[in-house]
């Protein structure tokens, strides 16, 4: 079909493979004894090293584990003070969010994914049924101005970042209205196991969409101590490590690496700038073949006189 | 070769389908029990032995997919169906890079072999994200980190709605459904592609080469 | 569910921090790609067949 030509130097042309000697081999056979001997290997190093499997941090965990983080999120929710109050597009239009280059990328995703902070915490309250102190305190916070909630909502919030360990028990009166009630009935809840599934983005039997659930443990310091405890933090090259000492993702060494340096360590567009230049440098390595230079360096590094030596010594 | 069409100048589709279909790959060697004896050195298992260690992902996926999301926290089969899935992930991105490396130092682009180079890249992105989606879809505590912190990335550039790393319900079904469906078609363009160029001829075997 | 959790084994070079388990892994598939590069490849019991070169 193709028709058969003797390379010519001065047309300077990549050899026709087809016009090679060839030897004669089995496909098949190579492919079954390669997916033979990988099928072996997996099932051996499953057998031999499995695989983690760290439960799940849940609401109930989270609050008999640092109820006094529990206490500090959802005070902050109502203060609209936490990272998800403060985001930003997807969930709110409370900041503009990352930009790279001037193009203010997270902003124009605008808010599609809109929710209230302070619901994730008064929205399973508001559940609560047969507890009068707590429908009295729902009913003050509702009563009040958007300013005297934002008031008596960080103020707590600071009593209790003063207070040893955060303790609410050793937070002294203050013009805190109704949030004292408020996130000590928040943590009753969580700790009873009242708030699993109660924060499903769905809202309504079926569950499936974590978000707001997320949002909120995100909100808290729990789990991302846990996370550091296990070295998974943003700084330390977490994105390639696992929990314990299982295999990782090696192969995000580099998305993560800028993390750790600067400019990007420092800088509050880390995320939008790391992904533009990661986009940058996968573009360059899919136009390699274009690219000179790049291109050449396998003709000033000659790695393939080894892959070729056969050939080489017979021509 | 296939006869002329009689009705006047109407080409059938199927015809015509069927001998695009046909000039695809050069006759023989789709399956061909030759190759150049230029091809004797161990680097060139590394492309097998990719595609194998991704059978052995799907054929694991297979298994966990009969037992549901939650299967393998409860059964210690399930768990163990999970361990060859990790590991076979983890061969798989072995494989997948050497066979990167391999090639990269044959220029193996060469000879409007441009193409395979890129679908090979776009095959790794692709494996990345495929991977990605299958940490969020654990179901256990690095489910909620990654989701945590990847959610940060991708909303930074604004499309964060679109794909929401925080639902798991959602990213389970890019996981199982959409991109290896994604990696099947293009891990099967590349291979395509290498039996339509055939295997790259050594280098330095012609002078002021064209290099792609 | 709370007990003390423990990180891996890390190596820890300047900016660089590395669990053991990724750094033999990589240290691995570098001594792999240089074996599959130096090691012999078996020849085949017949020679290359010169004079039928593949017509496609």
């Amino acid at each position: 079909m193709t028709v058969l030509h003797r390379p010519r130097v001065h047309h300077s042309r990549t050899p026709d493979p087809h016009s090679y000697p060839t030897r004669s081999y089995d496909l098949v056979k190579e492919f079954t004894i390669a997916l033979v001997v990988m099928t072996g290997l997996c099932l051996v190093l499953a057998a031999v090293f499995s695989s983690p499997d760290d439960p799940a941090i849940t609401l109930a965990g989270w609050a008999k584990a640092d109820s006094a983080d529990v206490v500090a999120t959802a005070t902050g929710e109502l203060a609209g003070t936490t990272t998800s109050a403060t985001y930003g597009a997807p969930y709110n239009d409370a900041s503009e969010g990352q930009s790279v280059l001037g193009l203010k990328l997270q902003k124009w995703g605008g808010a599609r994914l809109a929710l209230s902070s302070a619901d994730l915490v008064l929205q399973p309250l508001h559940g609560v049924s047969g507890d009068p102190a707590l429908t009295d305190a729902l009913g003050a916070w509702q009563a009040m101005s958007p300013e005297d909630r934002t008031a008596a909502a960080t103020a707590y919030a600071d009593a209790l970042a003063q207070a040893p360990d955060g303790a609410p028990a050793q937070v002294g009166p203050g013009p805190y209205g109704p949030v004292p009630e408020l996130a000590t009935a928040f943590l009753g809840l969580a700790r009873s196991g009242g708030l699993e599934g109660s924060l499903t983005s769905s809202g309504t039997f079926y569950g499936g969409d974590e978000t707001r659930a997320m949002l909120l443990l995100s909100d808290g310091a729990y789990l991302e101590d846990r996370a550091v405890a296990e070295h998974l933090g943003g700084d330390q090259w977490g994105m390639m490590n696992e929990v314990g000492n299982y295999p990782g993702q090696p192969w995000m060494w580099l998305y993560t690496f800028w993390y750790q340096v600067k400019p990007f360590s420092t800088s509050e567009n880390a995320d939008a700038q790391v992904w533009l230049l990661m986009m940058v440098l996968t573009l360059a390595l899919m136009f390699v073949p274009w690219i000179p230079g790049l291109r050449d360096l396998p003709r000033w590094i000659p790695v393939h006189r080894l892959v070729w030596r056969e050939h080489y010594r017979q021509r | 070769m296939t006869a002329l069409p009689q009705d006047g100048e109407r080409r059938s589709w199927t015809v015509g389908v069927r001998e695009r279909t046909a000039r695809l790959v050069p006759a023989g060697q789709i399956l061909p029990d030759r190759q150049p004896a230029y091809v004797a050195s161990w680097i060139y298992v590394f492309g097998v032995l990719t595609i194998s260690a991704l059978v052995v992902v799907i054929a694991s996926g297979l298994v966990l997919a009969l037992g549901g999301a939650l299967w393998w926290h409860t059964s210690e089969l399930g768990h163990f169906v999970n361990s060859v899935h990790l590991w076979s992930v983890e061969l798989f991105f072995a494989t997948m890079v050497i066979h990167l490396w391999g090639t990269f130092w044959m220029a193996a682009w060469r000879g409007r072999r441009g193409l395979t180079w890129v679908t090979g890249v776009v095959a790794f992105v692709a494996s990345i994200a495929t991977a990605f989606t299958g940490y969020l879809t654990q179901s256990n505590f690095d489910s909620q980190w990654i989701s945590g912190e990847a959610k940060d990335g991708i909303n930074s550039i604004g499309v964060g709605s679109v794909f929401n790393v925080l639902n798991p319900s959602q990213m389970l079904m890019w996981h199982i459904v959409l991109l290896p469906l994604a990696i099947g078609i293009i891990a099967a363009l590349h291979v395509l592609l290498v039996r339509r160029h055939g295997v790259v001829p050594p280098l330095d075997d012609e002078r002021n080469e064209v290099t792609s | 569910m709370d007990g003390v959790l423990t990180a891996g084994k890390y190596v820890d070079w300047g900016v660089v921090s590395i669990s053991v388990t990724n750094l033999l892994i990589i240290i691995a598939m570098v001594v792999v790609f240089v074996l599959a590069l130096v090691l012999p490849f078996p020849h085949p019991h017949q020679p290359a067949d010169r004079d039928q070169e593949e017509r496609s």
